[in-house]
């Protein structure tokens, strides 16, 4: 099957054929790819990728119970069950590979190596293929076979140290991210390396099929650092530990003042900081008025010429005389009227949303976010998020539904491999497939 | 060795803060050439405003922050709003393959550098837009910050104690989720370049980048009508699952245990205490129930090891276990030194300090080996004789007029 994309398509990766041997830690890795038009098959084993036991669950109209996780992530691929520890499996790897152009998989370092489906082998009958493999820690290096889910790699990367109240258990947050983070990081490298490939394509370059695929090794542990932000510089820079502040800030005076970031209000909780800055003086102007208007403005707030406003110089005890009056303020409204009044005023704030907030927001209703789909075998048309970015020119977004465990396997081994549907039935009875 | 995977893309960034910036960084880690277009009439919060300085000293080309998120990237001093300005800003976006800005919608449009503007300049061009509500819609005009916007985005309410407040969760979260798929929409606009000859402008909201990382929650909030709590460090089923505090104060390793073998190769490393025989822990579910009561026991027992001992040992035993990182912990993380994922690069003002990589090694181009984040308009002359050819007195010219700045007419502090 050729592999090189066709010319004026929808999509960026039209005719883009990517492998999709991952397990949860690079399943949207895998998507994204999809996403953008490429045609994925998730390879599974014949008991199925672990994603599909995570929860939440919702029974299908059959009564078997859906992992959401997994529909949330595997929308978009086609799906193949192969045995790789079997000889036959390893062939039917082996044999697709040779016409992929981008294989991706998050098995544990030199497992695949030692099935002989790695790298090495595979790259050997398709030099052109782009291989990427996510892990917790990456191929090599001290850490490289450690165990580690989420919790880990979460720690590993320091973030843990930066959420949580001070003196108090370093926390993660609670629906696992490492994942979307390592899958991300995953697309982000595999589209480099495509990139690469497909330029000395476009050269002639790279023998006679032309282009060159390389190995792309993936560190979830790597990956989540991001989140410790500008963190690492304060101790890089000047010799100072970041720490966990529970709901407060620091880190913006130099008096060594923190502030509020949480706030209860009438039906949840909200987002908003003094800030500093242009917008931070605007929203504490705007702050000002909205409390005036309903007599809660304090002498402090309404005295402060806040075009003037320095927040590096603010002192703890004005600082905790504002935020008491904020506070008060904040109980009584609600997230929708804080995000209203926000909104009218141009103030910097929101709402800590829930999903549900999220799902009735009318700026992702309006922009057309939400792509409805019918998953088979659910009850009901679901809503997902749509395509990551609008594009003037191409498609991206969701296409299909995610895959039952093994339900494209006529349609790939049958159809495209030459298989007969005898051999079908043999392989599923030896359980290769 | 081939040459950088980004060799031979020009970028050009009207951008500040993270969420466009840290993008171009990224390019630039694998051979693109990107350059910030500022001035100093108007410089980058970040350069102004955000600690850490150097030695807590603020000035434009100390600041921490801007560092991070900008090595490996050139600045050209443009002032958009002097006579001239704008006219450079066009011939920079002539010469470009790809235009990352992050200002309020429709800022760009009013300057006369909006994408349809510079596409009938440059029909190949790449234009990413990236902001917190993307392009359109009722609230684009509202202004915000990533570090705020990680609360309306639905993550904010997921850290924390079960029952207990939320907590913060550090930074501008969403701004690195948008930077990843910035990154990616940016690349996939180039193949689409690639094969069709056409560029394109990308609307890219930071919100909606950010649902995607809570996908499940979405369908979990429409099937089954809840959300997912904040549980501290508990896991679905996985007990014990949490972080527990070690020998020095403030210092943690996490330990999680998913099933009955895992179990008892932690009890064995523990020495079999009588506790751990009891039917409160015989089973997963049991020690699911009594998680409390386990999470105490087992920090009894934490509390005499130091954390990296104790994530050495659990590991070599078979057990999850790692040490909670703190910043000075992270630089000597032996794994990311490992990777080469610290880089020391000299920054003429601020001196030796780290640039952070991407989290992927490509094997045959792999990233180039980074260089400081520019001091403000520092590369103004060469880069305007690179791009646009323009000879020293051309520049000495424009410079006088006010539309470029020279990095020496500029007041560091």
């Amino acid at each position: 099957m050729p592999s090189t994309p066709q010319p004026n398509s929808n999509y960026a990766l039209s005719g883009c054929r990517v492998l999709d041997l991952t397990t949860p830690l690079g399943n949207l890795c895998g998507k994204i790819l999809a996403d953008l038009g490429a045609d994925v098959i998730k390879i599974e084993p014949p008991s199925g990728d672990a994603g599909r036991l995570r929860s939440p669950f919702y029974p299908d109209t059959s009564g078997a119970p859906q992992s959401l996780w997994w529909l949330a992530y595997n929308n978009n691929k086609r799906g193949i069950t192969l045995n790789l520890e079997s000889s036959d499996g390893k062939a039917i790897l082996t044999k697709l590979a040779k016409s992929a152009d981008i294989l991706i998989e998050s098995a544990p370092p030199g497992y695949m190596d030692s099935l002989g489906v790695g790298f090495e082998r595979l790259s050997a009958e398709n030099p052109k293929l782009v291989y990427t493999a996510i892990t917790p820690f990456g191929q090599n290096g001290p850490y490289r076979d450690f165990l580690a889910d989420d919790l880990e790699i979460m720690a590993l990367s320091g973030v843990m140290s930066l959420t949580g109240d001070p003196g108090r258990t370093p926390l993660r947050i609670s629906l696992s991210q490492s994942e979307a983070w390592a899958s991300l990081y995953g697309a982000m490298g595999t589209l480099t390396a495509y990139h690469h490939r497909q330029a000395l394509l476009s050269q002639g370059v790279g023998g006679q099929a032309g282009g060159e695929g390389q190995f792309v090794d993936v560190s979830a542990q790597a990956a989540c650092v991001i989140l410790c932000a500008h963190a690492p510089w304060f101790w890089d820079y000047n010799r100072d530990i970041a720490n966990r502040e529970g709901k407060y800030m620091t880190g913006r005076t130099i008096t060594g003042a923190k502030f509020r970031t949480v706030w209860p209000c009438r039906d949840g909780f909200l987002t908003f900081i003094i800030y500093g800055g242009p917008a931070g003086q605007k929203t504490n102007r705007a702050l000002t008025e909205w409390m005036d208007s309903q007599s809660c403005a304090p002498p402090i707030m309404k005295q402060k010429n806040w075009d003037k406003f320095d927040v590096a110089t603010i002192t703890q005890p004005e600082v905790d005389e504002m935020e008491t009056a904020i506070g008060k303020f904040f109980l009584n409204l609600t997230k929708q009227e804080f995000l209203k009044g926000g909104v009218q005023r141009g103030m910097l704030g929101y709402p800590i949303s829930s999903a549900g907030d999220i799902l009735a927001d009318d700026q992702l209703v309006s922009r057309d976010f939400w792509q409805t789909l019918q998953q088979p075998g659910m009850d009901r048309p679901l809503r997902f998020p749509g395509g990551f970015a609008k594009f003037s020119e191409m498609e991206c977004g969701v296409r299909r539904p995610a895959p039952s465990l093994g339900e494209h396997n006529s349609e790939i081994l049958v159809s495209e491999l030459g298989f007969s549907p005898e051999q079908l039935n043999l392989m599923r009875e030896a359980r290769i497939i | 060795m081939s040459q950088p995977a980004l060799d031979g893309v020009v970028v050009v960034q009207f951008a500040a803060f993270a969420a466009g910036p840290c993008i171009g960084k990224y390019m630039a880690n694998h051979g693109a050439y990107v350059v910030r277009v500022e001035s100093a009439s108007r410089p980058d919060g970040f350069r102004a405003h955000y600690p850490p300085f150097k030695d807590n000293v603020k000035g434009l080309n100390r600041s921490g922050v801007f560092a991070f998120n900008n090595d490996t990237t050139y600045s050209i001093g443009v002032n958009l709003k002097a006579p001239g300005g704008i006219e450079i800003a066009k011939k920079l976006a002539a010469k470009a393959d790809v235009i990352i800005e992050n200002f309020t919608p429709g800022t760009m449009r009013k300057l006369g550098l909006g994408y349809d503007a510079l596409a009938a300049l440059n029909p190949r061009l790449v234009m990413l837009s990236t902001c917190n509500m993307g392009q359109t819609g009722p609230r684009a005009q509202h202004p915000g910050f990533g570090s705020q916007l990680t609360s309306l985005s639905g993550f904010t309410n997921l850290a924390g104690e079960p029952g207990g407040e939320p907590v913060i969760v550090y930074g501008p979260y969403i701004d690195y989720v948008a930077v990843g798929f910035g990154y990616v929409a940016i690349l996939a606009a180039l193949e689409y370049r690639r094969q069709s000859g056409r560029g394109q402008y990308i609307d890219l909201a930071q919100y909606e980048n950010g649902v995607h990382f809570l996908a499940p929650a979405i369908l979990q909030h429409q099937l089954l009508g809840t959300s997912p709590e904040r549980q501290g460090n508990r896991h679905d089923y996985a007990a014990p699952h949490n972080a527990y505090p070690c020998a020095e104060p403030d210092t943690w390793c996490a330990i999680s245990v998913f099933d009955d073998d895992e179990w008892q190769r932690l009890v064995g490393v523990m020495g079999k205490p009588e506790w751990a025989a009891s039917l409160r822990f015989a089973t997963q579910l049991a020690r699911k129930q009594n998680e409390a009561e386990l999470d105490a026991l087992v920090a009894e027992w934490t509390r005499a090891f130091p954390a990296n001992e104790l994530m050495m040992l659990l590991q070599k035993a078979g057990v999850h276990a790692a040490k909670v990182n703190n910043m000075p912990d992270l630089f000597a993380d032996p794994q990311l030194v490992h990777r080469r994922f610290w880089r020391p690069v000299h920054h003429k003002e601020v001196g030796v300090h780290h640039a952070e990589m991407p989290a992927y090694d490509l094997s045959l181009t792999p990233a180039v080996e980074p260089f400081p984040d520019p001091c403000i308009c520092e590369h103004t002359e060469a880069i305007l004789q690179k791009l646009l050819g323009l000879s020293a007195a051309e520049i000495e010219a424009l410079a006088a007029q006010g539309a470029v700045e020279l990095e020496s007419s500029v007041a560091a502090h």
